[in-house]
């Protein structure tokens, strides 16, 4: 960007900046800053002390449990689903993609509804689970079910542009070569695409953890057993305990800071790489 | 669905291609697919179904639930619009500018996608509340966030923008320089380059961006609900009205509203894609 | 870049993924069986204002429950919007005891889900509430806008926060209170007592969907100059915002009966029934009822009301079946699609 011709004036470039940033100030920033600022309210014992009861370490553990089944699954599909859409040509691909991102445009509350509609009591699985004494809404399946419904596109919606944009050349080199195709997938499909993965890893994960109103709906809200972070975070709240609340809310913020800050420690580290593979 | 699609998803190039797997990657991402997204989804469409055309009527033509999906919608287009002109900004500024602590304000920008809806909805209201930080400083300019419609839009705004500025940006990172040179050298200023050269190149992630942020916006529920106000007819937003529905043990409205926001998001999507399909066949030939 | 460098980069994260996966197997596998080791459980479904309540009957329950029979057992709670709680033990949520805000709610488990006998109310004493509540008005400090009794809610002006009725169980008892009160001073004018309800909710800026969000709005966000809320709640609130309030208590009101039953199948099926029940009649003992009233919810019993009328002040109480003909019928003619309550929030605009 030397040349003169195509760099905005000074000015121009200053005022922008400001503005951009005094948007991500007001919309990003101060929210975070409100959440920290409510959880230490009173000082670093309480955020520990508010942190360190049984009901919050049982919702942090159950969290843990669900994103830990339903991001390895996600990614397995992200990674065969981009394999077919951008790897091959076939009628229906608009069609596809767009089913695999609908999960994005329905509400929280509509994907918690489709599995009470399925396992409730009343629905249609219902009566034969409960016959078979197994519970799936309000108990810990539902909640991994409705959080792999929420998160399942972000994986594939980060590799499928990437892998279409990179084309298919060097899968063909390779398996010209003689390599099989498993080895090609391994060893020139994925390593092209891992930052694209690791970063739809990341926001995958992050959603399944902070996951809110699809949880809430199959949850059965019982303290202790069944209350994921984000659930946990509303009934402190309404317990007056803001304190508590705002704690287990900046652990979730604090998780998405680290794991973004991670990412973008990683893709420094390896930028030399990184301008190797990326077109 | 599933049986029905397939014919549609057939290989059109099968002798053209040496990479091998097609079968079991499509088949699986089909099963996959189904088993979690279609099948939950047409129980959900079995339950609407079963509505009679006169339920349908009344359910739609009551005015609270047609207020309920206008906020929805025109706050998510509303919210979408802020985000489309400020995304775009943003990811102009993290690409062509260089300034300190850029990195960091670069991740910062995914931070709606990883803060729990609900801590979002409350913090945003702690800000916008008439003792808030700042609803403390609007209220006497008579500008009013929570708990009105304004607010609504607000939340909307905030869930939405990593979508903008996540497409746009790396589409702007690619954009040819050369071609701006040639503009600039043919005599362009750089508004009008901007505007001839650099919007026509990333206006299709842009589209992206907008539908993706409109589409997330419509669903909204956790963040929403704390900073809306909730009145019906004013600022009762329609996920609400389906919750509001379910908790009267009203499963058929419900259901009736469920499918018809589902109907629409997804005709939003599939309209997006189609048109970024035949852009790029356009630009192919 | 050599080849041998990416497979240890695709290595880095691909093993954190398979562990994390066998990790979550083990762990899926693990719970269940965890679980069957752990003492019984009973599973209380109650709404939202009585958390605080039940945590301390729990303590004094499993006391008294390892005292008489030399078992350890545990309270699970589940707290949220009475409605919504109800919705959920239909659907299939194992509650052995439901605890609700109205009887329309249990009477909705009854007829949906088939999971209890309809008759349940005569099942305990009180028509089955061990424990009453009334509608009280929180001000704030030094009642800037002179607020006294319901007649002053209408008034141009006063800003007033209650929860909404199609959600919340507490804004049904408010709302009805409010109609209960004019239709008391206009000698049953139901047109005139209408437009009363009317006027109060145009003066409703926010609904929060329940009782908690109410008093969050009232007291943390400043909003309102009054705010509508359970006896038990205002004073919670004076409890943990400290003395920027004060309560008034109307002239007339409504006597809340927040009811409590066992879910019959439930307790069937897990075999639970002995001590579910047991833990409801503990509710009626002198020393939960003391409990109770340390709540500040009202008891029952004579002798713990006798011990504690300072702390309730005096107020004439209306019941919902007197003047609404009980909770069903209420229920269809004003909180239904299409009721009284929709017709007031179309008049709103």
């Amino acid at each position: 960007m030397s040349n003169h011709a195509i760099r905005e004036p000074v000015a121009v470039r200053w005022t922008l900046t400001a503005v951009a940033l005094g948007f991500l100030a007001l919309f990003l920033a101060l929210p975070l800053a409100a959440v920290l600022t409510e959880a230490f309210a009173k000082g670093w014992g309480a955020y520990l002390r508010a942190l360190a009861t049984d009901v919050t370490l049982s919702s942090i553990r159950l969290t843990l449990i669900v994103a830990a089944i339903s991001v390895p699954l996600n990614v397995v599909f992200g990674l065969t689903a981009s394999w077919a859409i951008a790897k091959f040509d076939f009628r229906g691909k608009s069609l596809l993609i767009s089913l695999i991102e609908l999960p994005f445009s329905v509400s929280p509350v509509i994907s918690g509804l489709i599995y009470v509609l399925l396992f409730g009591l009343q629905g249609l699985l219902g009566p034969f689970l409960a016959a078979h004494d197994f519970r799936v809404i309000f108990a810990v399946p539902g909640i991994v079910l409705a959080t792999i419904f929420v998160t399942f596109p972000f994986v594939a919606r980060e590799l499928i542009p990437l892998m279409e944009e990179q084309g298919r050349e060097e899968e063909e080199a390779a398996l010209t070569l003689g390599a099989s195709g498993l080895r090609t997938f391994w060893l020139v499909t994925l390593p092209n695409v891992r930052w694209g993965l690791l970063y739809g890893v990341l926001l995958c994960n992050a959603r399944a953890m902070g996951e809110f109103g699809a949880v809430s709906v199959v949850s059965g809200h019982i303290r202790g057993l069944t209350n994921t972070m984000p659930l946990h975070v509303e009934i402190l709240y309404n317990e007056y305990d803001f304190v508590g609340a705002f704690a287990v809310a900046s652990l979730l913020a604090l998780l998405a800071v680290v794991t973004l800050a991670a990412k973008t420690a990683l893709e420094w580290w390896h930028r030399d790489e990184l301008t190797a593979t990326s077109h | 669905m599933t049986t029905a699609a397939l014919p549609l998803l057939r290989r059109t190039r099968v002798a053209s291609s040496v990479i091998p797997g097609f079968a079991p990657a499509l088949g699986f991402t089909l099963f996959y697919l189904s088993l979690v997204v279609l099948l939950p989804l047409a129980a959900l469409l079995l339950k609407a179904a079963g509505t009679t055309f006169e339920q349908w009527g009344r359910i739609l033509g009551d005015s609270r639930v047609l207020s309920a999906l206008g906020l929805s919608f025109g706050g998510a287009f509303a919210a979408a619009l802020i985000n489309a002109v400020f995304g775009l900004l943003v990811a102009w500024v993290l690409v062509r500018y260089s300034f300190p602590g850029r990195k960091i304000i670069d991740a910062l920008v995914d931070l709606p996608f990883a803060l729990p809806t609900a801590v979002a909805g409350i913090a945003l209201t702690a800000l916008y509340a008439p003792n808030g930080w700042l609803g403390r400083h609007l209220e006497p300019l008579g500008l009013k966030v929570a708990f009105t419609p304004l607010g609504v839009v607000v939340a909307m705004v905030f869930i939405g923008l990593p979508f903008v500025v996540r497409t746009v940006e790396p589409v702007l990172q690619d954009v040819d320089l050369e071609l701006e040179e040639a503009a600039a050298s043919l005599g362009a200023d750089r508004l009008q380059t901007f505007f001839r050269v650099i919007l026509p190149a990333i206006a299709p992630s842009l589209l992206t961006g907008f539908s993706l942020a409109l589409a997330r916006a419509v669903g909204e529920y956790g963040s929403v609900i704390f900073i809306a106000g909730n009145l019906p007819g004013v600022s009762e937003i329609a996920p609400l009205l389906i919750i509001t529905k379910l908790e009267q043990y009203d499963y058929v409205g419900a259901t009736a509203i469920a499918a018809v926001m589902l109907a629409i998001s997804f005709t939003l999507l599939l309209a997006v894609n189609l048109l970024q399909k035949w852009r790029r066949a356009r630009m192919g030939a | 870049m050599t080849r041998s460098l990416l497979i240890d980069d695709i290595r880095q994260i691909l093993l954190p993924l398979v562990v994390a996966v066998l990790a979550a197997m083990t762990l899926a596998w693990a719970i269940p069986g965890a679980r069957a080791a752990e003492p019984r459980t009973l599973l209380n479904v109650s709404y939202d204002p009585t958390r605080e309540l039940y945590q301390a009957v729990n303590d004094a329950f499993i006391k008294s429950w390892k005292a008489k029979t030399g078992e350890d057992i545990k309270i699970n709670q589940s707290h949220g919007g009475s409605g919504k709680q109800a919705r959920s033990v239909i659907d299939g949520l194992e509650a052995d005891v439901v605890t609700l805000a109205l009887a329309y709610d249990i009477d909705a488990i009854a007829d949906k889900a088939k999971l209890l006998d309809g008759k349940w109310q005569g099942r305990l004493g009180y028509n089955s509430a061990p424990y009453t509540s009334t509608i009280v008005f929180l001000v704030r400090k030094g009642n800037p806008k002179q607020i006294k009794d319901w007649n002053d809610l209408v008034k141009p002006g006063v800003a007033v926060i209650t929860p909404n009725p199609k959600t919340s169980g507490g804004a049904r008892w408010n709302y009805l209170a409010a109609w209960g009160y004019e239709l008391n001073r206009t000698n049953g004018d139901q047109a005139k007592a209408e437009d009363f309800v009317t006027r109060l909710f145009k003066n409703v800026p926010v609904l929060d969907s329940g009782a908690r969000g109410s008093t969050v709005t009232f007291a943390q966000r400043g909003l309102g100059d009054v705010l509508l809320a359970w006896e038990n709640e205002a004073h919670l609130a004076l409890q943990e915002f400290g003395g920027g309030f004060e309560i008034v208590t109307p002239s007339l009101s409504i006597l809340a009966e927040p009811p409590v039953t066992v879910v019959d199948k439930v307790v069937d099926k897990r075999g639970t029934r002995a001590v579910a029940e047991a833990y409801l009649q503990f509710l009626y003992t002198p020393e939960a009822q003391g409990i109770i009233a340390k709540n500040f919810y009202r008891p029952r019993d004579p002798e713990a009301i006798r011990l504690t009328t300072s702390a309730f002040a005096p107020v004439k109480l209306f019941t919902i079946d007197d003047v609404f003909g009980g909770w069903r019928k209420a229920q269809a003619e004003h909180f239904a699609d299409g009721g009284v309550f929709d017709r007031i929030s179309a008049a709103k605009k």
